[in-house]
């Protein structure tokens, strides 16, 4: 049908025409009154310094380095919390979801208590929270809880042991009489928001593991179960290969949602890639620049996510096939 | 297993099934009973319920200090809105949560409804900010708390739903660069965070503008949650189409039906009764992702708690339980959505069955 290809041609043309005059007038706009404000604009400002300074950084950095490694800065830190976030709520989540398909009674309402109550208040208001907990119920650092040998909980955050120190093997937290030193410190912005993160999406994760266990046949339990495979037999060769594969694809997005979630940081203070950009935004003023870094950079984490979830998905059929 | 009175049954059966099972469940139980008399003291019978900053001194959190909320739920409740005329946002928050929680329960036809909601919504706008019948103006920028929270959730949805479905329809288009440019917004929107669309509806909209217009910033607001949403919300509506049966869309050609004609009348109905229950998944997160706002200075539910308390050395150290009271709040809204769900997946079985086929 050319007469069709013609018009659908025709239409396309039109559509990208209006677009670009959208674009266009929305750009002239935008020029203008940047240039009646006074606002500059370009990226130039990335290389020079920062200017402020960052709470805490695992990249080493002071306010005359540039804006540029500010920025790398918080991307660290974004990671720093994400991954351990994602390993625990992928564990506590995991527990919760098998809980939920526990034949006891109590267990089963227990993980269902659970996750109704986290899923169902914002996460804002849970890190808010949090933090409040940390930093004005928990006693001072002179009276930390000691929660296990050598470590301290208090509202200076957490002290935990880590490699290294004097003797080149632990470095183990002391209560001195004013603060706890030594060891690994959580500070308590990063403390609320491991907990905050950790905790609320482990009850996404809890309901991705339940609906794909639960979607295996029935048969198959009863199958293997017929066969004398024990109940673990059954649970590690029969169910979870087959689970797998309807888990993983929304497990993948909940890791992806708990990584943009990590931007909520900025409500609590720690220097995450987002709280960094906005201290940079409202220093330099250049808010279309900041705001398309941030974007860019989440959606660089967003299309390698997806590269990852769609590799594990084949290594996981194969697994399922191998057995 | 031995047949005995069916309480025996019950407890062998839900909590001593086998030896793990009863470690639980002991387990369980003897943590109930070391915690609960604590939470419970907590709770209620340490707590204090009057306003009386004194007295929640005085408990110094051994008991919960409700005495916050009964303080200040006015500020917590409406944010800035001035004292006396609080009876304005209270009329029209009742008036939208019965026209909401009518339609969801479909008590009336859905033309009575549709022009309930033709007359609610305004009537809200007209009572938040006055100016007219009498009523003394109030700027938006002075709307805050729950009406604030339930207007941009109701709105962002009501507005996020016909973009997503024009977004959804978009990617089955004929048209290789309509579905790429709604294939590229959802892409865009799904891979970033809602506070940097918040961001970008804050600082950024104000500049794209030309000069002389300026929106204020609850809509820009508004509009970033609407395309924030409806991307979220296509994608649930795209997968939807997709699972209708090809023979449907044969069916519907078979009858001498155009493709768009089929489209409106023979799939997307099909589609959309299919995943209500994903977008009432989508509705609980706007609900709840209403929250973010207060990074942008309008202060709903969550930022004028913070309004609230903050500033107050006397009351500053009981934000937990003012925290409590709209979790609680949030949590009503957000377990009203899901049971809502449950009941129209529950409701949509029953049909199909009855339904000969």
């Amino acid at each position: 049908m050319p007469a069709q290809r013609w018009r659908n041609l025709l239409v396309q043309t039109l559509i990208a025409a209006g677009l670009l005059a959208l674009l266009w007038w929305l750009l002239d706009a935008t020029a203008t009154n940047m240039r009646e404000r006074g606002i500059r604009s370009g990226f130039d400002f990335l290389l020079e310094p920062a200017g402020f300074g960052i709470g805490e950084s695992l990249l080493p950095f002071d306010s005359t380095d540039s804006a540029l490694w500010a920025l790398a800065a918080g991307l660290a830190n974004t990671l720093r919390v994400a991954l351990p976030a994602i390993f625990i709520s992928t564990m506590l989540g995991t527990l919760v979801g098998l809980g939920r398909l526990s034949p006891n009674l109590l267990l089963r309402k227990l993980c269902a208590a659970y996750v109704e109550a986290l899923r169902n208040v914002p996460l804002l208001l849970q890190l808010l929270a949090w933090y409040f907990i940390v930093t004005d119920l928990l006693p001072a650092a002179s009276e930390a809880l000691q929660l296990a040998p050598h470590v301290f909980l208090s509202k200076s955050g957490l002290s935990v042991p880590w490699l290294g120190g004097d003797d080149g093997l632990l470095d183990l937290p002391q209560r001195g009489a004013m603060n706890v030193s030594g060891g690994a410190a959580m500070t308590p912005e990063y403390l609320a928001l491991l907990l905050g993160l950790s905790l609320y999406t482990a009850a996404y994760v809890a309901e991705t593991v339940r609906a794909g266990i639960a979607a295996v046949p029935r048969g198959q339990s009863e199958a293997a179960l017929a066969l004398g495979l024990t109940r673990l037999q059954n649970f590690r060769l029969v169910l979870l290969p087959q689970a797998l594969r309807g888990i993983i694809p929304p497990l993948t997005n909940q890791h992806l949602s708990l990584t943009k979630n990590a931007s909520l940081a900025v409500a609590i203070g720690y220097p995450e890639l987002v709280s960094v950009a906005n201290t940079t935004l409202n220093q330099t003023g250049r808010a279309a620049e900041c705001i398309a870094l941030i974007m860019a950079v989440y959606l660089i984490l967003s299309l390698l996510t997806a590269w990852l979830s769609a590799w594990l998905e084949r290594r996981s059929g194969r697994w399922a096939d191998r057995s | 297993m031995t047949q005995g009175p069916p309480l025996h049954d019950w407890l062998r059966r839900n909590l001593f099934s086998d030896a793990f099972s009863s470690a639980t469940t002991v387990a369980l139980v003897a943590a109930a009973l070391w915690w609960l008399p604590g939470l419970i003291d907590w709770l209620l019978l340490q707590a204090v319920f009057r306003a009386d900053a004194g007295a929640c001194q005085a408990a110094s959190h051994a008991g919960a200090c409700w005495g916050v909320v009964a303080e200040k739920y006015r500020v917590i409740l409406f944010g800035r809105y001035p004292h006396e005329e609080q009876w304005r946002p209270l009329l029209a928050t009742a008036l939208l949560l019965v026209v909401i929680v009518a339609s969801g329960r479909r008590l009336l036809p859905l033309r009575v409804m549709a022009t309930a909601w033709a007359i609610t919504l305004p009537a809200f706008f007209v009572l938040m900010g006055g100016g007219r019948f009498g009523l003394q103006p109030v700027g938006s920028d002075q709307w805050g708390g729950f009406p604030l929270t339930l207007l941009l959730a109701t709105l962002g949805m009501l507005l996020a739903f016909p973009l997503a479905i024009l977004v959804a329809l978009g990617r089955f288009s004929g048209l290789p660069l309509l579905r790429g440019l709604c294939r590229s917004y959802v892409e865009l929107v799904r891979g970033v965070p809602l506070i940097s669309v918040l961001f970008l509806a804050s600082f950024l909209f104000p500049l794209l503008l030309p000069p002389g217009i300026s929106i204020d910033v609850l809509l820009r607001v508004l509009l970033g949650i609407v395309l924030f949403a409806a991307a979220y919300l296509s994608e649930t509506i795209r997968g939807g189409l997709l699972a209708i049966p090809a023979g449907q869309h044969d069916a519907a050609a078979a009858l001498g039906l155009g493709r768009w004609q089929a489209m409106r009348w023979i799939i997307l109905p099909q589609a959309l009764r299919a995943v209500v229950p994903s977008m009432m998944n989508s509705a609980v997160s706007i609900f709840k992702d209403t929250s973010l706002v207060t990074v942008v200075s309008l202060y709903e539910l969550t930022g004028s708690l913070s309004l609230a308390l903050a500033g107050d050395p006397e009351w500053r150290s009981f934000h937990l339980e003012g925290y409590l009271f709209i979790a609680l709040i949030y949590w009503i809204g957000c377990h009203a959505m899901s049971r809502f769900s449950r009941g129209f997946e529950h409701a949509a079985r029953l049909a199909d069955r009855s339904t000969p086929t």
